[in-house]
């Protein structure tokens, strides 16, 4: 009898979801999707409002990545202007980007990730998180959390809160970076050095046992999108977008944000809030790609840096033209917090960043803007119209988690497919399938502009809707 | 004129005939809150913020509005009054769509700094939600109804110290909203000069100057003052 597995709601990700394993009749994985079923609707509220306010409304999507939003509002806004800013501004942006790239990726691996394949897969839910890393390991889970701290202060040293700065703006940003701010930052930086290499050093260790978790954790071929440079370096809030595929190839470079609907669909799920947009040229489901981390490698030639820049060449002698494993987004996540820190380190010595003249003055001169900039989880892109005021008529976001909701499916039905037999619902199933929606570290607060949580829970379903067997775990 | 001599808060306090209660607790130092109270207009006791205890009289009277008498007998702070004032607020705030987190007046809100003085804490009626619009037709300013108390600061303004008469009200109760000219998008008003009054005088963050971005709008209502002073008694100090 053909039956669905449902895991309700997968915890240690930010927000609320669910997950249905579709099993045939003879109780083999035929496929899985990963259900997002809570709706805020940000786009809908935010029509009527003028467009100088969305860099500071948008943040409030999200309390781990508010920073995304609003350097991508601010860019939608630049758009509408039609204004180039000053280049201070632009690198201010660029460090407070870093800043949040650092924060998240060390929130996603320390307190959210590592948990499970430091404690192992199968220790209980209770003592498989950040404490129970704290009781393993204090020094690591310590450091992790001033890792986190230094990305934090970064935005805050800029924007004068760690959470929802309204400090970038539509033209440029508001407050220039301080001496004393500057001096705070650079005394961070050896320590910040130190613990990414730390747990990069570590999660090398630990993917040498991991090869099985490699191979089953979302490892399928797909395309992967990314900011890149002109160079094709790896960028992370300016430059241009560029599709690669699984062998590596280029398929599409240098694109403009602003005309992205020539290269983006999204396809609307009917079983989930998650828009799944896909590469147009290659129609959906084909089209599927993956963005964050791992695509931000893929598609990147170097990263600029040479600490770096050597581990991206050990990086992608891991796969065969790209890098296709999921499970690896723990990596590049680590690389890029390396990354980050350098780059830090290389903005902090510009004289740019002291300058007053942080702010370009206009009116409205285009009725349609595009932002875009890398968030932590992958690019994100602020659609706004507006009428010849500047009042948004219309608002699209495609955000990180969405883009890369198709691959996660693919992920979980993978995963699942490796555990589940017969008529079992494995425990050791459950913590992996959770831990391969983790991989993408998925914000779904973003993605479904949602919140909320509830006790996770798991029901096999038959076909006519009856409830053939629940498992509740809180 | 004949001094009129009146207690506050059991304090003695003489105050020149047709001075308003706020007036004289003002100048022996005592300060009420007030939100459409504003120096250089006339008051209207819009808000009821400054609402007071007259002895011998069961109503409250706004401050404001209420001229001294002899041998008057106020009290400006009492546990009633408290309660009086924390719910004109919640009203307040429940009646339109006030979002300090994202507003440009975030930090400089008359509105808010009350809120926060008076202690009020939560709001205990349901919010209406109304759907009203910004406008921001006009090229420096602009006006959302969201934001805005009805205390009408920026008609008067507009009418006693610009003498434009663009701002106007329209409507009543619930609907009642300030428009421009006869009820026309501000951009395309023909009497507005442009001056900028009506922003300096909004206690929240429903006039601002266009651009504006979350806490940005702090007003100079100095300049207000200092044009009736200047009016009325040929004394130009800034
Ligand atoms: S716009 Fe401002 S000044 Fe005018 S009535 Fe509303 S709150 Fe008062
Ligand atoms: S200040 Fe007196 S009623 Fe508003």
């Amino acid at each position: 009898m053909a039956r669905r597995i449902l895991i309700d709601p997968v915890t240690r990700i930010e927000g609320h979801a669910k997950i249905s394993i579709y099993l045939d009749d003879e109780g083999n994985v035929s496929d899985a999707q990963f259900h997002v079923v809570e709706f805020r609707g940000f786009e809908k509220f935010c029509e009527g409002r003028p467009f100088t306010e969305l860099p500071s409304i948008t943040p409030r999507i999200c309390g781990i990545c508010p920073v995304s939003h609003l350097l991508a509002s601010a860019k939608a806004g630049d758009a509408i202007m039609a204004v180039a800013i000053p280049p201070a501004a632009d690198k201010l942006r660029r460090l407070m980007n870093l800043g949040q790239i650092v924060q998240s990726h060390a929130l996603s691996f320390f307190h959210l990730s590592a948990p499970d394949f430091l404690l192992g897969w199968d220790t209980p839910p209770p003592r498989r998180n950040v404490l129970g890393l704290i009781a393993a390991n204090p020094d690591l889970a310590r450091a992790g959390i001033r890792l986190r701290q230094f990305g934090q202060e970064i935005i805050e040293v800029l924007g004068g809160k760690k959470i929802h700065p309204a400090w970038a703006v539509p033209g440029g940003v508001r407050s220039p970076l301080t001496e004393d701010g500057r001096a705070k930052i650079r005394a961070w930086l050896p320590e910040a050095g130190a613990t990414a290499r730390t747990a990069l050093d570590l999660f090398k260790q630990v993917l040498k046992k991991h090869g099985r978790e490699t191979q089953i954790f979302g490892n399928f071929p797909s395309l992967f999108l990314g900011l890149v440079g002109p160079d094709g370096e790896w960028e992370h809030h300016g430059g241009k977008l560029r599709f690669t595929d699984s062998s590596g190839s280029i398929i599409a470079d240098q694109l403009e944000a602003r005309s992205f609907k020539d290269f983006i669909g999204e396809a609307v799920l009917a079983a989930s809030y998650l828009k799944a947009p896909y590469y147009k040229p290659l129609g959906y489901p084909d089209g599927m790609y993956r963005v964050g981390p791992l695509a931000r490698l893929n598609v990147c030639s170097h990263i600029g840096t040479p600490k770096a820049d050597a581990e991206l060449k050990a990086f992608k002698k891991l796969g065969r033209g790209a890098v296709t494993s999921s499970f690896l987004y723990h990596y590049a996540r680590l690389i890029e917090i390396i990354a980050c820190v350098e780059r830090v380190e290389v903005l902090l010595d510009d004289p740019d960043l002291l300058s007053e003249d942080l702010r370009a003055d206009a009116g409205i001169n285009q009725l349609e803007g595009v932002g875009v900039s890398e968030a932590p989880r992958g690019t994100l892109f602020h659609h706004y119209q507006v009428d010849r005021n500047g009042v948004i008529r219309k608002m699209n976001l495609i955000i990180a988690t969405g883009q890369n909701n198709l691959a996660m499916n693919q992920t979980v039905a993978q995963i699942a497919r490796h555990y589940v037999r017969g008529n079992d619902i494995p425990e050791a199933m459950l913590n992996r399938v959770e831990h391969g929606i983790r991989c993408y570290d998925p914000c779904l607060s973003c993605s479904t502009h949602a919140a909320g949580q509830m006790p996770l829970h798991v029901r096999l379903v038959a076909p006519d809707g009856t409830v053939v067997r629940e498992v509740t775990r809180s | 004129m004949a001094a009129k001599t009146l207690t506050i808060d059991g304090k003695e306090v003489s105050a020149a005939e047709g001075a308003t209660i706020l007036e004289a607790a003002s100048d022996a130092g005592i300060t009420l809150p007030t939100l459409c109270h504003l120096e250089g207009v006339y008051d209207v006791g819009a808000c009821r913020m400054c609402l007071v205890e007259i002895a011998g009289t069961p109503k409250l009277l706004p401050a404001c509005t209420t001229q001294v008498s002899e041998g008057m007998n106020v009290t400006t702070t009492s546990e009633r009054l408290q309660q009086y004032r924390k719910m004109i607020l919640e009203l307040l705030f429940a009646e339109r769509n006030h979002v300090c987190a994202v507003c440009v007046a975030n930090g400089h809100c008359e509105l808010q700094t009350l809120a926060y003085r008076q202690g009020m804490d939560h709001v205990r009626y349901d919010y209406c939600f109304p759907k009203w619009d910004v406008d921001i037709t006009h090229p420096l300013y602009g006006m959302d109804h969201n934001r805005c108390i009805l205390c009408t600061r920026c008609v008067r303004v507009c009418w006693h110290i610009e003498g434009a008469g663009t701002k106007n009200v329209a409507g009543r109760g619930a609907k009642a909203q300030i428009i421009t000219d006869l009820f026309q998008p501000w951009g395309e008003s023909d009497t507005c000069t442009n001056c900028g009054k009506c922003v300096m005088s909004c206690p929240t963050g429903a006039l601002f100057y266009r651009g504006a971005t979350v806490g940005e709008m702090e007003r100079d209502r100095s300049k207000l003052e200092f044009i009736v002073t200047a009016r009325e008694k040929k004394q130009w100090i800034p």
